[in-house]
């Protein structure tokens, strides 16, 4: 990245390591799902419980067969049972139900047809009907919720939600422990809109109430909790009702089921908030702090599992500012752990999870980044991701092949991910990424993937090792990675965009070789549109690049610039709300004007309405930096040889020069004694004429002032402009 | 180097373990610190060298090597040191000259010219990586890089060229730190860490079970190094410039990487990997194997209703039939309850010449019986405790009674010369309790007057005892009556509840009274009858079977309680103790079920003692899960 530098009329430009750019890179970061709720491990986990149901009643092919049939014929019956006048009959046909249906999707599925829940809700919630065939009734609706995603949209639209969520307030603690069963294995599904557990505002703190009454209660709630803690209003409604408070001391449960759910419950709650994370760090467990407690979770003997959510746990607390990344907790517990989740001992979920953290664990933080980038061979360990699906499980099984082909896309996203954020600040990280093995093909092709998650990873990974003026001279060239970034650039989502586009910044810096051959793609018009986009971030990132672009560049280039992005344009991002966008604007406009001849040329036919910009801006309320642009815009004016007459005809902005070149701040009279540095300077053609003006406005004696100023350099400048009087 | 301290003289300690005049022991002073250098022989072992710092007296020293034999007990349990020492510090004798060491041989620096790798020097730990380890662990602190700091940490093993630095000769490993690359037996190195200088700690830890290192650096694990490691490597490090500085921890200082969390991590593989180690097919052969292994623990300890109950649970058949079980379980609750006497009638009544073939188990049972007259639980014994109903009126209320040799100490004021002697001999007893297990020799002297003939100061206190009867009436006086149970079991009823109470009251009698045979005159002169007869009995055996030194220690030890005038308060006091009771009562249970052609040793505790052996055969063939695998972490 770039900032312009003023040297007389010459526009240097300095890369910056990134400082400037991580504001956008946070924008771009949190747009992205890295919420914890929205992932995979529970759609697994499901899985699992289908996979054991499934393997409970269908041993072979025949008996499936055979059930099939049978299944049809009898559901019926189970259904009219229901409605028998006798409750003792009622309750014996709902046990059978249970019975009939746990593990049988088929049988689960023909009731839901047949209209058997509304009848088991009305039974449910019939308070004629004793406790017992209450209780049976949450059982068998359990476990039809155990079946397919299906049945759980029916059971939601006939509403069992509150209907169940009613029954919580019965005193039988048999009975809650069955609806709250059935509740948790409803919430956990994705087809179920978490928002229902949030409608009714009594729920949440007579669940919270809950809590104290069974380790069953305590498991199950706590699950809920975890899997529809969404947004941050989610998290806000259950840290209002004491949520750490009340779930903290399950973390020392005896059951680990109990253990696992709670600290799960905490990795949601506390992630980007910082309100919970700041609770989080005082709460005591025991007498012993809670990030301890996380801590000892993470030790190397604790289920996987329970490592890498206390590692979460940890990380959110450290992102919200909780915890300080040079605290031993994150430097020799949490860090260590997360990388040692991406190896390859660990499942492919695991690993997709753990580098997805590590990523956003160390994002900001330069000795982090560093410390991973040495731990484990990270930098080599992830490549293997890209090695899904492996061509050995390919021949050898199909089921590997079928579990690595779900999971390669995602392991490839977070390798990108992470690759982005270990070399987001150190040049020697970004060399040791860019030299492991096809990595920049992996990058080039990971740009073209269908994946939307994969393609955006990609390239934030490409912008990271943009950064590097060594990268972008030899293995960027060398790949050619412009030509997929460019076919990114059109029709991509905002989120993409702003990444590609901020990759082409750098791409279309004045060193970098792609420059030449992105020019000749046609790219001014692309970033002209870009300019005009209402997210802030793009029109930043297309003025941005439009800047590097006229950086030195040939006239050609600049009159081509001028003339797609247009005069009106141009004047309505000067007027931009974004500051950001001004002051890319404004070094647009400096490296537009620059060298004598464009000076001029620009000048003479759009003088009138830079001058204009120009003034507007100096008597606006801005900030220094933009205004020291604007002055810089205004010395390189003078620097041209008719462009000159525009200042020194304005005798508004003379007075104006005046004013700043008097200012308290160094940085403003440096740039305005520049300015008339430019307009005294003697071989030029009627240079004496303008001094003798000047002097009599009275700017000899400021200068002569400014001679004696403490600044070395303003002082110089000064002295520089009083030779050309002497001379 | 100036000479500070030198110690060339043997040096005796209370222990009794001599430096003797061969092993020289000097400490010297050297600019950095102290250096102790020993020319001794290696048996001079650390616990000797901390005994000899005690007298040099450097408190820091010893805190430190105290920290270390902790933390290398914590760390490296099943390593036997005496069989395979662990590396506490660098080797003067295996390293190249132009290394120095200093600081207990901790710290090493480069005293050669550096001018190229041909002036590269390296040093070998004391000892090599003993395979029980499991995971073993050492780190080095770079104190000064020095002019290039071409410094080099790993491994080697014994005898490869110490000019050189580590990892370039075959069956040398090492991590250099001027360029951050792994060499492993080869003069060109890999690309693979960082590089280390001035300040970094650098780890150095290697897996004895899947034979890998690692190498962490500030704490920080850098990933594995070397593969297919061989056996026996030696921690070194090597220098080539100088300035060159390194510090090594070997465990003296907590280290800075968490070893022990890695180390937790493999034993949870090793235990789970023992928890799923597959039995295939074969569920219900181990089932019965199992079932078999219980039931026949139960039985071997003649515990009949439970292993009654069992075999009916599981089926299973019982060899033995049960009265037979009964009959051993019988004897060995006799034997636990401390009435030996009886066990042995027992046992000569239902297993007739059993411990006529037997006569070792005999004299120790007999021993025993001795032991359990002085606690006054024999039945020998407790038969007087019914007739002194005088001690019980003299004493209603007082229960716990001033300690006995307060009483003597009265007795020396008025009594005459054997009294005096009789202290001394009591004085010299409390000498020994304190000196622990020093000869009993001494006695000799003292009471050589009583007892010309004695070989052995045991007899003499004995004789002492016997001659003195004013220690027998003062028994008396603070006899608190035995409880009335054991009149009942003079009746000669072996009831199994009876015995069992009998044995609880007796155990608490001998806690509140601790009275010498129960306090009775009778029962003590029958006891000093039987010590007679067991005197008699042992040289009996002696001129038979030839001098046996476990019997005679055994008879001492016995004999010995008689020394002290709290028996259950003296080094030997130990024997009192009903715990004590359990290895005679499994010799002589062993011993019938021999004598039935039934197997001596319970099969479960077979397997227990195979897997025991097992466990520490794979350390000396040099597996390391074996540290992990410990049959202790299995029972409970």
């Amino acid at each position: 990245m770039c900032v312009c530098n003023v040297l007389k009329h010459e526009v240097t430009f300095i890369v910056v390591p990134n400082d400037c750019i991580d504001a956008l890179v946070c924008l771009g970061w949190k747009s992205f799902p890295l919420f914890p709720g929205l992932k995979l491990p529970w759609t697994s986990e499901l899985q699992c419980l289908r996979r054991w149901e499934a393997g409970l009643c269908s041993p072979s092919r025949d008996f499936h067969r055979q059930l099939a049939t049978e299944v049809t014929a009898t559901s019926r019956h189970y259904v009219d049972r229901l409605f028998d006048p006798d409750p003792q009959n009622v309750l014996q046909g709902v046990i059978d139900m249970k019975n009939a249906v746990i593990g049988n999707n088929k049988q689960k599925a023909n009731l839901i047809v047949l209209g058997a829940v509304p009848r088991l809700l009305y039974l449910l919630q019939q308070s004629s009907s004793s406790l017992e065939l209450r209780t049976e009734c949450a059982v068998v609706l359990g476990s039809l919720a155990m079946g397919t995603e299906n049945n759980i949209k029916s059971l939601v639209d006939c509403h069992i939600i509150p209907a169940l969520l009613q029954g919580l307030l019965c005193s039988d603690l048999i009975f809650i422990e069955a609806c709250l069963r059935c509740l948790r294995t409803i919430f956990i599904s994705p087809v179920t809109p978490v928002q229902l557990l949030y409608t009714d505002p009594t729920v949440i703190p007579h669940i919270m109430s809950l809590l104290s009454r069974s380790q069953h209660t305590q498991e199950y709630i706590t699950q809920i909790f975890a899997h529809c803690c969404k947004t941050p209003e989610h998290q806000m409604v259950l840290f209002n009702h004491g949520a750490i408070q009340n779930i903290a001391p399950l973390l020392i449960s005896p059951s680990y089921k109990v253990r696992m759910q709670a600290l799960k419950c905490f990795s949601v709650l506390a992630y980007e908030n910082a309100q919970v994370s700041m609770t989080l760090v005082n709460v005591l467990v025991d007498g012993e702090q809670l990030s301890q407690v996380f801590a000892r979770m993470m030790q190397r003997d604790k289920p996987i599992e329970m490592q890498l959510t206390a590692a979460k746990c940890l990380t959110y607390m450290c992102r919200a500012g909780a915890i300080r990344t040079d605290d031993n907790c994150i430097i020799l517990k949490t860090l260590p752990c997360l990388v040692r989740m991406c190896s390859k001992e660990r499942l492919l979920e695991e690993r997709v999870e753990g580098a997805e953290t590590l990523a956003f664990l160390m994002e900001p933080d330069i000795e982090l980044q560093r410390i991973a980038s040495v731990t484990d061979h990270l930098v080599s360990m992830l490549a293997d991701y890209f090695k899904y699906p492996s061509s050995v499980s390919a021949i050898t099984d199909i089921k590997r092949l079928d579990h690595d082909l779900k999971h390669a896309h995602e392991l490839r996203q977070a390798a990108f991910k992470l690759y982005a954020s270990l070399g987001s600040n150190d040049e020697d990280i970004r060399k040791k990424i860019t030299e492991t093995e096809n990595m920049m093909d992996r990058i080039v092709s990971g740009l073209s993937e269908s994946s939307i998650k994969v393609r955006l990873a990609a390239v934030r990974c490409l912008h990271s090792l943009s950064r590097s003026v060594q990268q972008l001279r030899t293995s960027f060239h060398d790949h050619a990675v412009w030509k997929p970034l460019m076919k990114l650039l059109q029709n991509a989502p905002d989120e993409v965009l702003v990444m590609a586009s901020s990759t082409l910044c750098n791409l279309l810096l004045e060193f970098s070789p792609s420059k030449e051959p992105i020019l000749e793609s046609g790219v001014i018009e692309l970033l002209c549109s870009l300019t005009q986009s209402d997210s802030p971030a793009l029109r930043v990132n297309g003025i941005w690049a439009l800047m590097n672009m006229a950086f030195q560049a040939d006239q050609k280039v600049k009159v081509e610039i001028v003339r797609a992005l247009g005069t009106e344009q141009l004047f309505r991002l000067l007027s931009d709300p974004d500051t950001n966008v001004l002051m890319k604007t404004l070094g647009l406009l400096r490296n537009l004007l620059s060298t004598r001849p464009h000076i001029d040329q620009i000048m003479s036919s759009h003088g009138k309405q830079i001058m204009q910009a120009v003034t507007l801006i100096l008597e606006g309320e801005h900030s220094i930096e933009v205004k020291e642009q604007t002055l810089c815009i205004l010395a390189n004016i003078a620097d041209g040889n008719t462009a000159k007459e525009l200042i020194m005809t304005n005798d508004d902005m003379l007075q104006k020069i005046k004013y700043y070149m008097g200012h308290s701040n160094v940085k403003l009279q440096l740039a305005a004694t520049f300015c008339i540095s430019n307009l005294i300077w003697n071989e030029e053609d009627g240079s004496q004429e303008r001094q003798d003006k000047l002097r009599e406005m009275g700017f000899v004696d400021i200068l002569h002032k400014l001679t004696q100023a403490s600044d070395p350099s303003l002082c110089d400048r000064a002295k520089t402009a009083m030779q050309q009087y002497l001379a | 180097t100036n000479p500070r301290l030198c110690l060339t003289a043997p040096i005796e300690f209370g222990v009794g373990h001599v430096v003797d005049g061969t092993s020289l022991v000097s400490a010297v002073c050297t600019a950095q610190g102290f250096v102790f250098n020993y020319s001794t022989h290696t048996s001079l072992l650390s616990a000797d060298i901390s005994a000899l710092l005690l007298l040099t007296g450097d408190p820091a020293f010893n805190y430190q090597e105290h920290e270390l034999n902790e933390r290398l007990k914590r760390l490296y349990p099943a390593v036997n040191e005496e069989e395979t020492p662990l590396p506490r510090s660098w080797s003067p004798k295996d390293k190249y000259s132009y290394i120095g060491l200093s600081q207990n041989n901790l710290r090493v620096h480069y005293k050669g010219h550096g001018k190229n790798h041909k002036d590269a020097a390296s040093v070998r730990a004391t000892h090599p990586i003993p395979a029980a380890c499991g995971i073993y662990y050492f780190e080095v602190k770079i104190v000064s890089k020095g002019r290039d700091g071409y410094m080099g940490i790993g491994l080697s093993a014994q005898g490869v060229n110490m000019n050189r630095l580590p990892g370039w000769d075959k069956h040398s490993y090492g991590y250099h730190g001027d360029d951050g690359h792994s060499f492993c037996s080869s003069g060109t190195g890999q690309p693979y860490g960082p590089t280390f200088t001035t300040g970094d700690v650098i780890g150095c830890c290697v897996n004895l079970i899947n034979n890998t290192c690692f190498y962490t650096k500030n704490g920080h694990s850098l990933g594995v190094a070397f593969t297919d490691l061989p056996p026996n490597l030696y921690p070194t490090v090597g220098l080539q410039t100088p300035g060159e500085i390194v510090d090594a921890n070997f465990g003296q200082q907590p280290f800075v990487f968490d070893i022990e969390d890695y180390m937790s991590e493999w034993r949870a593989k090793i235990h789970s990997m023992i928890a799923r180690f597959p039995i295939g097919e074969r569920l219900g052969d181990w089932q019965s194997v199992l079932q078999n292994m219980v039931s026949s623990y139960l039985v071997h300890h003649g515990y009949c209703a439970t292993a009654m109950a069992f075999s009916r649970a599981t089926e299973t058949m019982i060899q033995e039939d049960q009265t037979s079980i009964k009959n051993r379980q019988r004897i060995q609750k006799l034997v636990l309850a401390g009435r030996v006497g009886e066990a042995i009638d027992a046992t000569q009544q239902l297993y007739p010449g059993l411990l006529e073939h037997n006569p070792n188990l005999l004299f120790m049972l007999k021993c025993r019986q001795f032991v359990e007259m002085v606690n006054g639980t024999d039945s020998e014994v407790r038969c007087f405790s019914v007739h002194s109903p005088k001690s019980q009126d003299s004493y209603p209320g007082s229960p716990n009674l001033s300690p006995r040799h307060g009483a003597t100490n009265a007795h020396v004021h008025n009594t005459g010369n054997t009294d005096t002697l009789h202290t001394n001999i009591f004085e010299y007893a409390m000498h020994a309790s304190k000196a622990k297990h020093i000869k009993l020799n001494l006695f000799t002297n003292v009471v050589y007057l009583h007892s010309p003939e004695t070989s052995s100061a045991v007899d003499c206190v004995f004789w002492c005892v016997d001659s003195d009867s004013e220690m027998e009436i003062e028994a008396e006086h603070y006899s608190n009556g035995v409880t009335e149970s054991s009149t009942r079991i003079m009746n000669g009823t072996y009831k199994h509840q009876e015995i069992l109470q009998a044995d609880d009251s007796s155990v608490d009698d001998s806690c509140s009274s601790r009275q010498l045979c129960g306090g009775n005159q009778a029962a003590t002169e029958r006891m000093i009858q039987f010590g007679r007869e067991l005197q008699a009995l042992s040289e009996q055996l002696c001129r038979q079977y030839g001098k046996n030194a476990t019997h005679k220690k055994m008879l001492q030890d016995a004999f010995s309680l008689l020394a002290y005038s709290d028996p259950w308060n003296c080094p030997v006091g130990q024997q009192l103790d009903p715990m004590q009771r359990e290895a005679i009562c499994s010799a002589l249970n062993s011993a019938i079920l021999e004598s039935q052609n039934l197997p001596k040793q319970p099969p479960l505790m077979l397997a227990l003692g195979q897997a025991t052996e097992c466990v520490q055969l794979m350390a000396r063939v040099r597996s390391g899960s074996c540290s992990f695998a410990r049959v202790d972490n299995f029972l409970h």
